[in-house]
């Protein structure tokens, strides 16, 4: 496996995914110097934006501090060797709004998500940003929803669209390594381009499960700077980077440089360091968006409900990333019940 | 045809659907069921589609031609809906148009007046096409308008729909963006708010989830008894086209925003309840058509 595979693709979402852990509130002296740091240590891809991705700053999601233009125009002065990274939702994103400008602003890489079951929303921006000569990547989000096989059906389409590669991600989680291998090796075997795998690290499992996905084939791995991004947050990118050297794998990253970075995101992106809390182990168990952390935190006290309660509900619910909304709706039901008396 | 003459009671207003997928054809049976409107035509690109087979199986006339059959045969129809997709809508509008048609647009085409039957019928009526904005757009601009209505200084909405995956057909899929920019632009005109966003999420889950639109609002001082007062009366005013339209949450304010959670259960004619996204689309449209025909019934008694 090691001859076939030794080469791993760092992309890292700390400035996109990392958004989702502080209210999407990063500024342009975060984003300039977190870029600087990444870029010297060289890392692959850099993704910059909303937690969301383009276009999602919102008041289901939260309002972002910085625009996206002036975000992506920061990062595409401070970036010189690694490649700048956007992710691109339909139904948050649209091609005239928010990719034109995006890519006129010198965008590199784009990486088209969808809900893991609903690939074929993405046709048009897959498509066109094809079109523009980017790099194009497909993911598919809250991957653990689907069986290996529906997973394969839907990556298929993201290549017929024209991804060159497709990353899924475990948005909740919940997978456990088995779970991971299983998938990697069906589409490494079955498609006829790249696989990428994003995890979080809700049940400590970030790095194991990242793990997993290289030794099955994965040639693209996404981490994040002391793992700054939603919920428990992501694969802690220092780490992930010394544990597949010692295995033998080049990422083409400087240890020194991106162990710098960590200690540097540490300082001036964080309020706190992300780590597993107790409400994070049920979400992650309830196989809910990471992303949900903070809305779910603050509407619990907000209706006097446990949000560990809460997340068990959404999870039953199977609520989707972006349906934000839904927290009020269950949490008031949640609200009634127990004044109700019972549960 | 003469047979459908002898079945068909006087007085109906003979409509047209061009459009023969889930749209269409729900709307073809919530039209055979309309005391005021009756079917001409029922007009798609392939016969064995399964819309088309449907209609076929509900003894109405059909047609694989496209616009052509409307161009050949102008007298099968006073009134046309358009279900088939944006970009079709807009080469067929100005054929439409030659032809002296009334057109109800199903598309997010938006060439004729945003129509949303419980909040601007009446100025509607006067427009020879109509466009009904989008699914999410008749959910939510009812909220939105009372917004409008009764807040100060509205900065800014945002209407996020949530569907089942299993209402959402490839035309839907397809079309994401201009669902967003449709309904952006009916928020925009119906609230005056000075900034508005449209989000779409599907979710696959079974058994599917209602459809359900949530809008918030970013306003100075918010006045929610002032917001119930107007929003009350419109919602009933929706039900009597929409009988599964509810408001299941808010309108309150959290986060520094108003919130307020509209649910749409259809009527399951053609797919089932949970496509409230369909339904509602539909029932405005219809009531749309029907009150063209009572005026077309009463000029027309008039006029003889």
């Amino acid at each position: 496996m090691m001859e076939r595979n030794c080469t791993i693709s760092i992309s890292d979402p700390t400035l996109r995914d990392g958004n989702h852990a502080v209210g999407h509130q990063l500024d342009v002296e975060q984003i300039a110097a977190y870029c600087r740091a990444a870029d010297a240590a060289g890392v692959s891809i850099v993704e910059v934006g909303h937690g969301n991705g383009l276009g999602a700053s919102s008041l289901l999601v939260g309002e972002a501090k910085t625009p996206d233009s002036i975000a992506l125009e920061v990062a595409r002065k401070n970036l010189t060797k690694s490649k700048l990274g956007i992710h691109v939702i339909p139904g948050f994103a649209t091609i005239e709004r928010d990719l034109k400008p995006a890519l006129g602003m010198g965008v590199d890489v784009v990486r088209v998500a969808a809900h893991c079951s609903e690939a074929d929303i993405c046709e048009r921006h897959i498509s066109f940003s094809r079109g523009q000569g980017v790099e194009v990547w497909g993911c598919l989000m809250m991957s653990h929803m689907i069986s290996p096989v529906f997973l394969l059906e839907q990556a298929r389409k993201m290549e017929s669209y024209g991804a060159e590669g497709v990353v899924f991600m475990d948005s909740s989680g919940h997978f456990l390594p088995e779970d991971v291998r299983k998938r990697v090796e069906l589409l490494v075997s079955e498609l006829s381009i790249a696989v990428g795998f994003h995890a979080h690290n809700n049940l400590g499992l970030a790095i194991a499960n990242s793990i997993a996905a290289a030794e099955a084939g994965a040639t693209l791995l996404d981490g994040c700077a002391r793992g700054f991004g939603a919920g428990a947050g992501n694969t802690q990118l220092e780490v992930l980077v010394a544990v597949l050297e010692r295995l033998g794998y080049r990422t083409g990253i400087d240890l020194y440089k991106i162990l710098d970075a960590g200690d540097l995101a540490e300082q001036i992106l964080m309020q706190k360091i992300p780590s597993i809390t107790s409400v994070s182990v049920v979400s992650g168990t309830a196989g809910v968006f990471s992303g949900f952390m903070r809305p779910v935190s603050r509407i619990a006290k907000e209706f006097d409900v446990d949000p560990r309660d809460l997340f068990f509900e959404l999870g039953r619910c199977k609520i989707v990333a972006g349906q934000e909304d839904m927290i009020l709706e269950v949490a008031k039901e949640l609200a009634l019940q127990a004044a109700k008396g019972g549960k | 045809m003469s047979r459908k003459a002898v079945v068909q009671p006087k007085n109906k207003l003979r409509i047209a659907i061009i459009g023969s997928g889930n749209i269409g054809t729900d709307l073809l049976i919530k039209i055979l069921r309309s005391p005021s409107l009756e079917c001409g035509a029922f007009i798609g690109r392939n016969l064995s589609s399964v819309g088309m087979v449907k209609a076929l199986s509900l003894g109405v006339t059909v047609s694989a031609d496209g616009i052509n059959y409307i161009v050949q045969n102008p007298d099968c129809c006073e009134l046309i809906f358009d279900a088939t997709s944006a970009k079709s809508h807009l080469e067929h509008a100005p054929v439409f148009k030659k032809l002296n048609k009334r057109v109800i647009d199903l598309t997010p085409a938006k060439i004729g007046l945003m129509s949303v039957p419980s909040v601007n019928l009446e100025d509607s009526l006067a427009e020879f096409n109509v466009n009904m904005v989008t699914c999410g757009g008749q959910a939510s601009i009812p909220v939105a308008y009372a917004i409008g209505q009764s807040q100060t200084d509205v900065d800014y909405i945002e209407v996020v729909s949530s569907i089942a995956s299993r209402s959402a057909g490839p035309a839907t899929r397809q079309n994401l963006d201009e669902y967003i920019k449709t309904t952006e632009e009916g928020l925009r005109e119906f609230s005056g708010a000075t900034r508005t966003k449209a989000i779409l999420n599907l979710n696959p889950a079974e058994p599917c989830i209602d459809m359900q639109a949530t809008i918030f609002a970013k306003v100075n001082n918010p006045n929610i008894p002032k917001l119930v007062e107007i929003l009350e009366p419109l919602v009933e005013n929706v039900r009597k086209y929409v009988p599964g339209y509810e408001i299941i949450f808010g309108p309150i304010v959290e986060n520094d925003r108003i919130v307020v959670i509209a649910r749409v259960r259809g009527l399951g004619d053609y797919l089932p309840a949970y496509a409230g996204n369909l339904d509602i689309i539909n029932c405005a449209a219809i009531a749309m058509a029907e009150e063209y025909a009572s005026l077309a019934h009463s000029k027309g008694s008039t006029g003889e």
